[in-house]
């Protein structure tokens, strides 16, 4: 299996070299030939907009679709309320991506005789490629009365699971007003560089660490991108430059029959400002403040939803900030997490016996840039840098650096045509991301890489 | 050089002059440019005003009322009289404000430097920009008082002047004619609902509704008024209307109150 792998290796850099070269040649021939261009199309088709109108290049928003979603799905048109629509229109999205795409991880836990893990194990290179899919997206949203909107997001996962990523309703412009919106279901946090939006899809590139980082061994269970149970209040201004949002949410990291029984508090802040000749740029502050159990009542060993007990708290706290430079534009992300000291060892809070020698709550800073070219709305650049390194371990005993992650990525995205019914695009990515000291057995580092190319289309 | 190669070259700097003035717009103090325009056109404005401007995008026939016809250069929204191009401004405040009630969005979330820019390349679909002077905005004197008298002027005014014809005799705007309008491109149009509490096309404030009733609405049949009224006619009909244009209808809360309303 080892030479099989190794002559593999010599393949793949043979097929790297021509990879590049003929993806030079693709990039070229549609710099050459991309033409005047053209998101969720069934926003699109209530209001015969492109998808361009409201996605520097979908998903990702542009300042007018943010405005849009401030605004709760509505143009402000006096047409937003679904009266207005024929009554065969319905506003359902769907989402897959069929693609080609290589994984690669250095060290995986290798039986060193096939089925029998008592023979010994060792750690090998592995890299396996296949067709697939990254999943199946299925979006409704809208509005269900003037300034009532609503979505619906069932997911299909890559294992054919469904599940609901989001779902909630929203009252929009309370007493007249933009600055008071009411938001209660589960949905995606406020934050401005949109996980869900992100325009990365492969399995190393396509979420942001730093959004879901928690150090090894910590119990703290919580996403910066994943979508959360509870209420949000929000408000913006006309051009949504002014944007604040402050949720009250579950302590269960979005999930149902959760342990927990309290609530968390995320607040975001956004301003942004114009600079002649380079346009909108933004800055924003957050912060999440919430608590985990770290123990609860079991029945038959398995725990009972809504007894956790001894919480302890964490904080997810960063600014961020979007700057546009012409057709360059970067997203700049900062994060700084905090951990309760039991939380961070994994230790029960009514066993303080049990914490390590000298134990802490860890601390960690992560952060991104990330850059797209976009050449016209029709092609995008994309690239990333991303960190997330611990500044202090749970266990002082821990090396100082372990956990640490490092990930680039680069790609580009191809929308062939662009119309106000459905969209298309091409794409393809490359991503490798360095953990530090993770490796199972040898405690060196865990190196993975992912190639992504196939076709992303939504109707 | 000769007189007349002089004379050739002062024409073709002025047609270079005016032909750059058309190429720009001048808002305050922002300078829009149309090559910059033209980008943003592209993106935000080819589905509904196409790629020629002249209105018709692929989303056109789906559309009421139709996409403006940029090539005619025929402008509902303007502060300059009947007839004649709008101003930078108006264009500006259009594009900001957006048209209520129909396909055309509020696009203040665009940057001051982007609309201005897009005005820029939306005046290079129609030669008028180039062939004719900048005309000035008609002047709107200070609103006086709205009292009970000047409210009762206003809706003789609107009786005598027949404006219920169209907009229908409470200015539910089903007036005798209506179901007969048609815009400047024989399509079917129809006249503004006074009652409906909704924003007027042209802006909502006092001095838009007077602008409108100056300037009238080129392209649709609502004529200017600025010979057939003083301005303190205008100030007068402009106080009555502004009774018909009860708050109605703001959402869920005046859900009951909007259904509950007699026909």
């Amino acid at each position: 299996m080892g030479a099989k792998i190794l002559a593999g290796a010599g393949d793949v850099m043979a097929s790297r070299w021509t990879w590049r070269r003929s993806n030079w040649v693709v990039v070229m021939v549609m710099l050459s030939a991309a033409a005047p261009a053209y998101g969720i199309p069934a926003f699109a088709r209530k209001y015969n907009l492109r998808c361009s109108d409201c996605h520097e290049a979908w998903p990702k928003l542009n300042n007018f679709g943010q405005t849009f979603k401030d605004n709760g799905y509505q143009l402000m048109t006096g047409r937003d309320a679904p009266i207005y629509q024929q009554s065969s229109y319905f506003p359902i999205m769907f989402r897959v991506v069929p693609q080609w795409h290589r994984e690669y991880n250095n060290r995986v836990v290798t039986d060193i005789i096939p089925g029998n893990p008592a023979g010994g194990q060792v750690e090998s290179p592995v890299t396996n490629s296949e067709f697939t899919t990254a999943g199946l997206d299925i979006f409704s949203a809208g509005t269900l009365y003037k300034n009532i909107s609503f979505a619906v997001q069932p997911s299909l996962d890559n294992n054919g699971k469904f599940h609901l990523l989001t779902y909630f309703v929203r009252f929009d412009s309370l007493i007249d007003s933009r600055w008071l919106n009411v938001k209660v279901g589960k949905f995606e946090l406020d934050t401005l560089i949109s996980e869900k939006r992100e325009l990365f899809l492969s399995n190393t590139g396509g979420f942001y660490q730093s959004y879901h980082f928690t150090p090894v061994g910590d119990r703290s269970s919580f996403g910066l991108g994943d979508a959360q149970l509870g209420a949000e209040l929000s408000g913006h201004s006309s051009n949504s430059y002014t944007r604040y949002s402050i949720a009250v949410l579950n302590s269960g990291d979005g999930q149902v029959d959760a342990v927990s029984n309290s609530y968390d508090i995320f607040a975001n802040f956004t301003q942004g400002f114009e600079i002649p000749k380079l346009g909108l740029q933004r800055v924003g502050v957050y912060g999440y403040f919430g608590q985990r159990p770290t123990f609860s009542q079991t029945s038959n060993g398995v725990p009972i939803p809504g007894t956790g007990s001894g919480n302890r708290s964490f904080s997810r706290t960063g600014v961020y900030g979007l700057w546009y430079l012409g057709k360059f534009d970067f997203s700049t992300f900062y994060l700084h997490g905090a951990d309760n000291v039991f939380l961070g060892n994994g230790v029960s809070a009514d066993q303080p016996a049990n914490l390590p020698p000298g134990a802490v709550g860890p601390t960690w800073n992560g952060g991104f840039v990330e850059a797209h070219y976009t050449y016209n709305p029709q092609l995008i650049l994309l690239g990333k840098y991303e960190t997330v390194q611990m500044s202090r371990q749970a266990n002082p005993a821990t090396r100082k650096d372990f956990g640490d992650v490092r990930v680039w990525t680069v790609g580009y995205r191809w929308y062939p045509f662009m119309g106000t019914r459905a969209g298309l695009a091409w794409h393809q990515e490359y991503s490798r991301a360095r953990t530090i000291g993770t490796a199972p057995l040898t405690g060196r580092d865990d190196v993975t890489s992912s190639f992504v190319m196939g076709f992303d289309f939504d109707f | 050089m000769g007189l007349k190669a002089k004379g050739v070259a002062l024409i073709l700097l002025m047609s270079c002059s005016t032909i750059s003035h058309a190429q720009q717009s001048a808002i305050g103090k922002l300078t829009g440019k149309a090559k910059s325009g033209k980008e943003l056109y592209r993106r935000y404005c080819i589905p509904c005003h196409g790629v020629y401007g002249d209105g018709a995008g692929e989303s056109a026939p789906h559309l009421d009322p139709k996409p403006r016809d940029f090539t005619k250069a025929t402008f509902k929204c303007r502060s300059t009289p009947s007839g004649s191009l709008p101003t930078d401004s108006d264009l500006y405040d259009t594009i900001s404000r957006g048209i209520y009630n129909s396909g055309m969005p509020p696009w203040k979330p665009l940057t001051r430097q982007q609309r201005a820019d897009l005005i820029a390349y939306v005046k290079t679909f129609s030669t008028r920009f180039q062939e004719e002077p900048p005309v000035a905005s008609v002047s709107i004197p200070p609103e006086p008082a709205r009292t009970p008298e000047s409210i009762q002027r206003g809706a003789e005014l609107f009786q005598s002047l027949n404006c219920w014809g169209c907009h229908g005799k409470d200015g539910r705007g089903n007036g005798p004619s209506a179901a007969t309008l048609t815009d400047n491109k024989g399509y079917p149009i129809h006249p503004f609902d006074l009652t409906s509490g909704g924003p007027f096309k042209c802006g909502e404030t006092s001095r838009d509704m007077f602008k409108d009733l100056a300037t009238g609405l080129d392209g649709t049949p609502m004529p200017s008024f600025s010979t057939a009224l003083q301005p303190d006619q205008i100030w007068d009909l402009v106080h009555y209307i502004q009774t018909l244009s009860a708050k109605s209808n703001k959402g869920y809360f005046h859900f009951a109150k909007s259904e509950a309303k007699p026909k």
